[in-house]
């Protein structure tokens, strides 16, 4: 079925930087035609070897060769690779938020004669590259308008308009809702059939068991193994072996809970947005967490699980925040976000590079940035302690890191993630709220920091944990809430909690009220932007 | 990127000298860069002026010509870290020295007074762009400059186009004044040389041996020694030209105490730590429950406190107060921190860099001033050489980075 021929090698790739080898020796082959899946934790150096497929490491900045149709290439720059029909599409999109999907489908490659551009013919070729992507927009509509799985949707219109032959996806649904990761995948699949090669980067093993034909692992810079795929459990347990070196026994740790006395209440909270302040985002919610207790929420992108959380963590998000929030049965106020963390309030947020670190500031900076107060005697930080606190978070969270002087940026988003949650432990909180903890970042991170939060709840803290990932929430929670258009739906204990059980309820309100389930995480990402800012 | 190895991951302790001396050795030439140009631009200009520049009468002048770079680029600096800009200081050292001359002259205020005044009156108006800023939200280029047209407006209303001059002594002596001399060579100077050199060494020390006992990576100790030994020479050697000329500038104790009281806010203090948070990541800072309008509000009332203290300095300089003082002063100012290493974007830069970068420029102005470069070519050079210095960061930084 799968033509045998190799459209691109990589053999013996290695790359430095400064002495420290990323990658150390890769090579891959790919088969012309097939969906070519590339899996390894953070760090193992798969954004690395693309951006030496692509020419962002112009050659001669690395060694091994690169044979494309069986010739060997030497990419200077993205455009030389781009010529040749390679496009990578990158995690964190690459699209003008002001500029229409038309333009920006040809960005740096307009339809024009003589400097002009042809709009009528822009707007026609777009429309066309829409369809064959699957997406129902006009192409005038600008790009901040789009969800992130439609605007994922143009990044795909625009590698076809550029005749690509081999597509290269770097964690493509890490943001996507599962509709719209469905979608993305189904439209892989039709490429594959269109006769388009693609490589694709996931964490996700259940996506790359569904669509990968092969599958190369690598780790610490080498190449494991390449092996073709079916759908089957054991291809994820050989995939989880591969890339750790060790199997997976468990993708949780054992937990013992020792669940206490109600911890944290929340009563009737009701939140707005913060443009269009008639739509209510929030409505009506109340819940609470015990001491010792990890506690759920589960929801489609939009449901407004983010949104409650910010709006309880010193009114981050939102406008017209009405309800009441209780510490062991003491009523608290949140009005702000120094007022929630006095109250022992810690949020880890989703989106850990926008909202968590500064990422030009080192490791220890970033790990005291919430508790300067505790360094800090008449305003003056002794900087000794944050060291000293900051080198034990080092080695209790097995952050990895040469020292912590090391500017956060250069970590990988697993080790990234590690320093938030440093950061918020060593603010000494009593309820720790945790907006997906494990986007984007590898199995065994995951592993650790599944840990690090079972470790919280045995210290008797209350734990919210805010999941898009079913297992992750069923393997985690003593409890789950469900929340579908900002009302909770319904709450399920663990022993009762099933895939199927929980999106029953997280799509409930959704098909009582016969709206689609369209994501709108632009609108409320921009919105919940001016929401903070106005903070 | 993810450079971290697992060789390096596995070990607890700091890993291996090796890799961390290289890594030592590269902060160590970008804190150093800039100091190296100093130190080039010097010499370049000894040699140009046949040995003219380091007269000791000309050391002087430098010092008291280009105390308002300096006071003005540690402000500048905190507020470009924060991510912000400030256009109008400039115009604001002419409103509060007109005012300062008015107060001493007109409404016969005392000299000290005056100079409370001023200091006050410059904070007032960086309360007033700071409420603009961090308040209502409208972003700092667009306040001040409209500050810029304000300030500059209300001096030529305040001096009527006039000017004002004949003012009082002990004013003049802050721009103008040393400390009592014991006569030539001036002993207090060279003392306070010495006094200065040995607390240098002392703080150098502490701070090697606090790195020690952390287990930090230090430069090696052959190094040190040359450092300190260098600094400690261009002290003694500054304050000998100063003791065989006029004595130790007033304003010169008036700068060292500003570049070690910010330098400590900055370094050491939590409002200083907020400055950067909100510079690296204004969001995450939110997030991390700082109060950023507080903080944004601060660094402006701090910049017009300096931008007041620089009014009394170049008014008593002047010797009086014109409507047009403190043209350009805001760009100066500017040029001198991102020579002295701060990023655009903010987030990054330092008082000792900004100060750097503002000795930079007072040589420039003074030597080509000297070789009576013509005042055209005196801004041409200076924007090429601020361009450059940038440039030169640059490269520096994207090769660390990749």
């Amino acid at each position: 079925m799968i033509d045998q021929d190799v459209i691109l090698s990589m053999d013996g790739i290695v790359k430095e930087f400064n002495g420290v080898r990323a990658l150390d020796g890769v090579s891959v082959a790919v088969r012309r035609g097939e969906v070519h899946g590339i899996c390894g934790e953070n760090g193992a150096g798969k954004s690395t070897l693309m951006n030496v497929l692509s020419g962002v490491y112009p050659h001669g900045r690395y060694s091994g060769t690169i044979s494309l149709d069986g010739q060997e290439v030497r990419y200077g720059s993205i455009n030389d690779s781009e010529r040749d029909g390679i496009v990578i599409i990158h995690q964190e999109l690459a699209l003008s938020p002001f500029l229409s999907i038309a333009e920006n489908i040809f960005l740096g490659n307009e339809v024009q004669r003589g400097g002009v551009i042809d709009w009528n013919q822009t707007n026609l070729q777009a429309a066309a590259l829409l369809k064959r992507v699957g997406l129902d927009e006009n192409p005038a509509t600008k790009i901040l308008e789009l969800g992130v799985g439609k605007q994922q949707l143009v990044e795909i219109a625009k590698a076809l308009s550029k005749e690509v032959k081999l597509l290269i996806l770097d964690e493509p649904t890490a943001a996507l809702n599962d509709g719209d990761s469905a979608h993305l995948l189904g439209l892989i699949d039709q490429l594959r059939e269109g006769g388009i090669t693609s490589i694709v980067i996931s964490h996700k093993l259940k996506e790359i068991r569904a669509i990968a034909d092969t599958v190369t692992v690598i780790r610490d810079g080498k190449t494991i193994e390449s092996f073709p795929v079916e759908d089957s459990e054991e291809i994820e347990t050989r995939i989880i072996r591969a890339m750790v070196g060790r199997p997976l026994d468990s993708q949780f740790p054992d937990r013992n809970p020792q669940i206490g006395e109600e911890k944290f209440r929340v009563e009737d909270w009701t939140v707005h947005h913060p443009i269009d302040v008639d739509r209510v985002v929030v409505n009506d919610v109340s819940f609470n967490v015990r001491a010792g207790e990890i506690v759920g929420f589960a929801g489609l992108m939009g449901a407004g699980r983010t949104e409650l959380a910010m709006s309880i963590f010193g009114r981050s998000w939102g406008t017209g925040v009405s309800g009441r929030v209780f510490k062991d049965g003491v009523e608290i106020q949140t009005r702000s976000v120094g007022e929630a963390i006095r109250h022992g309030l810690a949020y880890v947020s989703e989106d850990r590079k926008r909202y968590g670190l500064n990422l030009i500031g080192s490791v220890v900076v970033n790990v005291s940035a919430a508790a300067l107060g505790k360094l800090a005697r008449l305003g003056v930080i002794d900087k000794h302690r944050e060291y000293s606190v900051a080198d034990d978070y080092r080695q209790k969270m097995n952050i990895r890191t040469p020292t912590v002087a090391s500017v956060v940026a250069n970590l990988s988003g697993g080790n990234q993630q590690k320093v938030v949650l440093s950061k918020w432990i060593y603010s000494g909180p009593d309820v720790l709220i945790l907006d997906e903890p494990t986007r984007g970042i590898d199995v065994g991170a995951k592993f650790e920091i599944y840990g690090i939060i079972n470790e919280m709840a045995a210290q008797g803290k209350a734990v919210v944990v805010i999941s898009s990932e079913l297992p992750e929430l069923i393997g985690l929670c003593d409890r789950i809430y469900t929340i579908a258009e900002g009302r909770l739906t319904a709450e399920v204990p663990r022993a009762e909690a099933t895939q199927e059980e929980l999106m029953r309820h997280m799509t409930a309100a959704r098909i009582g009220s016969g709206t689609a389930a369209r994501p709108e995480s632009a609108q409320t990402e921009s919105a919940r932007i001016e929401g903070a800012q106005g903070q | 990127m993810t450079t971290t190895t697992p060789e390096q991951a596995k070990t607890p302790a700091p890993p291996p000298a090796g890799g961390n001396g290289r890594k030592r050795m590269r902060i160590d030439l970008s804190q150093y860069g800039i100091l190296a140009a100093l130190v080039v631009i010097v010499l370049l200009f000894q040699v140009l002026t046949g040995g003219r520049l380091l007269y000791p009468g000309n050391v002087s002048n430098l010092i008291q010509q280009n105390a308002y770079v300096l006071i003005l680029a540690i402000g500048m600096v905190m507020v470009i870290i924060a991510g912000h800009i400030d256009l109008s200081v400039g115009s604001v050292v002419a409103t509060v020295g007109a005012i300062a001359a008015l107060a001493m002259n007109n409404w016969g205020m005392p000299w000290w007074a005056a100079v409370i005044l001023s200091l006050v009156v410059g904070a007032a108006i960086g309360a007033w762009q700071g409420f603009w800023v961090a308040f209502v939200g409208i972003p700092a280029f667009i306040v001040t400059l409209a500050g810029m047209l304000v300030f500059r407006g209300v001096a030529l209303i305040l001096l009527t186009g006039g000017t004002i001059s004949g003012l009082p002594r002990p004013f003049n002596a802050i721009g103008s004044g040393t400390l009592p001399t014991t006569g030539t060579p001036d002993l207090l100077t060279l003392g306070i040389g010495a006094l200065a050199s040995v607390a240098l060494v002392v703080q150098q020390l502490k701070v090697r041996n606090d790195l020690r006992k952390l287990d930090l990576p230090r430069e090696r100790t052959a190094s040190f020694v040359f450092k300190n030994a260098v600094a400690v020479a261009a002290i003694m050697y500054l304050c000998y030209l100063l003791a065989y000329n006029r004595g130790t500038p007033i304003i010169l104790i008036i700068l060292a105490g500003l570049v070690l009281a910010y330098s400590f806010l900055l370094n050491r203090t939590v409002f200083g730590r907020h400055i950067y948070a909100m510079g690296g990541n204004l969001n995450a800072a939110m997030m991390s429950g700082v109060k950023t309008r507080w903080v944004n509000f601060m660094v402006f009332v701090n910049m017009g406190f300096l931008a007041g203290l620089a009014a009394v300095v170049s008014t008593a300089r002047a010797g009086g107060a014109v409507a047009s003082a403190g043209q350009g002063f805001e760009l100066d100012a500017i040029a001198a921190v991102f020579i002295g290493g701060a990023s655009v974007q903010g987030g990054v830069g330092t008082v000792v860099g900004a100060v750097i970068g503002g000795l930079v420029m007072g040589v420039l102005n003074q030597g080509l001033s000297i070789l009576s470069v013509d005042a055209a070519w005196q801004q041409v050079i200076k924007g090429l050489v601020l361009l450059l210095a940038v440039a030169v960061g640059f490269a520096r930084r994207g090769r660390s980075a990749r």
